[in-house]
């Protein structure tokens, strides 16, 4: 029997990847945006399990909206690294410090 | 329900090895493949929780241009991914630390507190059921009632389909450009021009 716990645990695992794929990582960036998606992907499991667990549709509209979010994040991050990469050879994150005041 | 449960587990267990594998694997070309495997696990999640519009929007937002644009700047960039994975293992212990912490503080929020009225798990979880269709339910909703958040989706897409376009264009010196007004100006007395030219010989 699926209950409600079993996709908020699962949300919680691949929320968990996320937030240690960040850590891991420390110097890739590339790895540290897709790590950002899977977080996002968590909650969007928690949104659709929660849309279930209270029959009403509305969560499934806010996880149309952090699918939004995510695509912009994905798309303006990438830009981002790209410029960054153009300007510096290397996409380590140890490396961008050339913004402080 | 044994077979609902079977299909939860495999979606599940593929989903979090797939998720493991994007932030273990040496490769970063890798890693998006099993992002990508994670995204089409979870959307198969989504069909069993009657989210069908969702699933199908997750496997083509995602799959489709997502990680597809992920691939692309990885494939694009000549990055030297050994340097990048220096200190990998010198943070493997904290890391995996911090990941156990959180995973079981994260499941003692579930785990407990079973029997309280408000947090009554014990009904397995089911699919919206209704006569319309899911599609057609978040069509009428999202017109509707959160016809303003819709609006704001996308203004969020415009701002950053105009920002990463901003960022990466560059003018580069002698490259030719069209020029549409000068093109447009140009009548016979500017662009025509009489030469008188001598018998055997050129201009």
């Amino acid at each position: 029997m699926i209950t409600l716990e079993h996709y908020l645990f699962l949300g919680a695992i691949i929320f968990t990847f996320g937030v240690l794929g960040i850590f891991l990582n420390k110097k890739n960036l590339i790895i540290i945006l897709m790590s950002i998606e899977l977080i996002l992907l968590s909650v969007n499991i928690n949104f659709i399990a929660f849309s279930a667990y209270i029959n009403d549709i509305s969560g499934q509209i806010f996880a149309m909206l952090t699918l939004t979010v995510a695509a912009a994040e994905a798309a303006i991050g990438l830009a981002i690294l790209v410029v960054f990469f153009r300007n510096l050879g290397s996409i380590e994150v140890n490396k961008i410090n050339q913004l402080k005041g | 329900m044994f077979l609902y449960s079977l299909t939860f587990y495999l979606f599940s267990s593929v989903a979090v090895l797939s998720a493991l594998m994007v932030i273990s694997a040496k490769n970063p070309v890798h890693s998006v493949l099993f992002l990508i495997l994670s995204f089409v696990n979870a959307s198969g999640l989504f069909v069993l929780l009657g989210a069908e519009f969702l699933a199908m929007i997750l496997v083509v937002v995602y799959v489709g241009a997502v990680a597809v644009l992920f691939l692309f700047v990885v494939m694009m960039l000549d990055i030297n991914f050994v340097k990048l994975r220096e200190g990998f293992l010198q943070y493997l212990p904290f890391g995996a630390l911090l990941g156990i912490v959180l995973v079981i503080e994260l499941g003692i929020l579930f785990l407990t507190d079973r029997s309280s009225n408000i947090y009554n798990n014990q009904t397995p979880l089911q699919p919206i059921v209704n006569e319309v269709e899911n599609t057609k339910m978040i069509g009428q909703i999202l017109y509707t009632e959160y016809f303003y958040l819709f609006q704001i989706c996308g203004i969020i897409l415009l701002v950053a389909m105009i920002g990463s376009i901003t960022l990466t264009l560059r003018d580069k010196g002698g490259v030719k450009r069209q020029n549409i007004d000068s093109q447009n100006t140009v009548d016979a007395s500017t662009a025509i021009e009489k030469k008188k030219v001598k018998i055997g010989e050129g201009i």
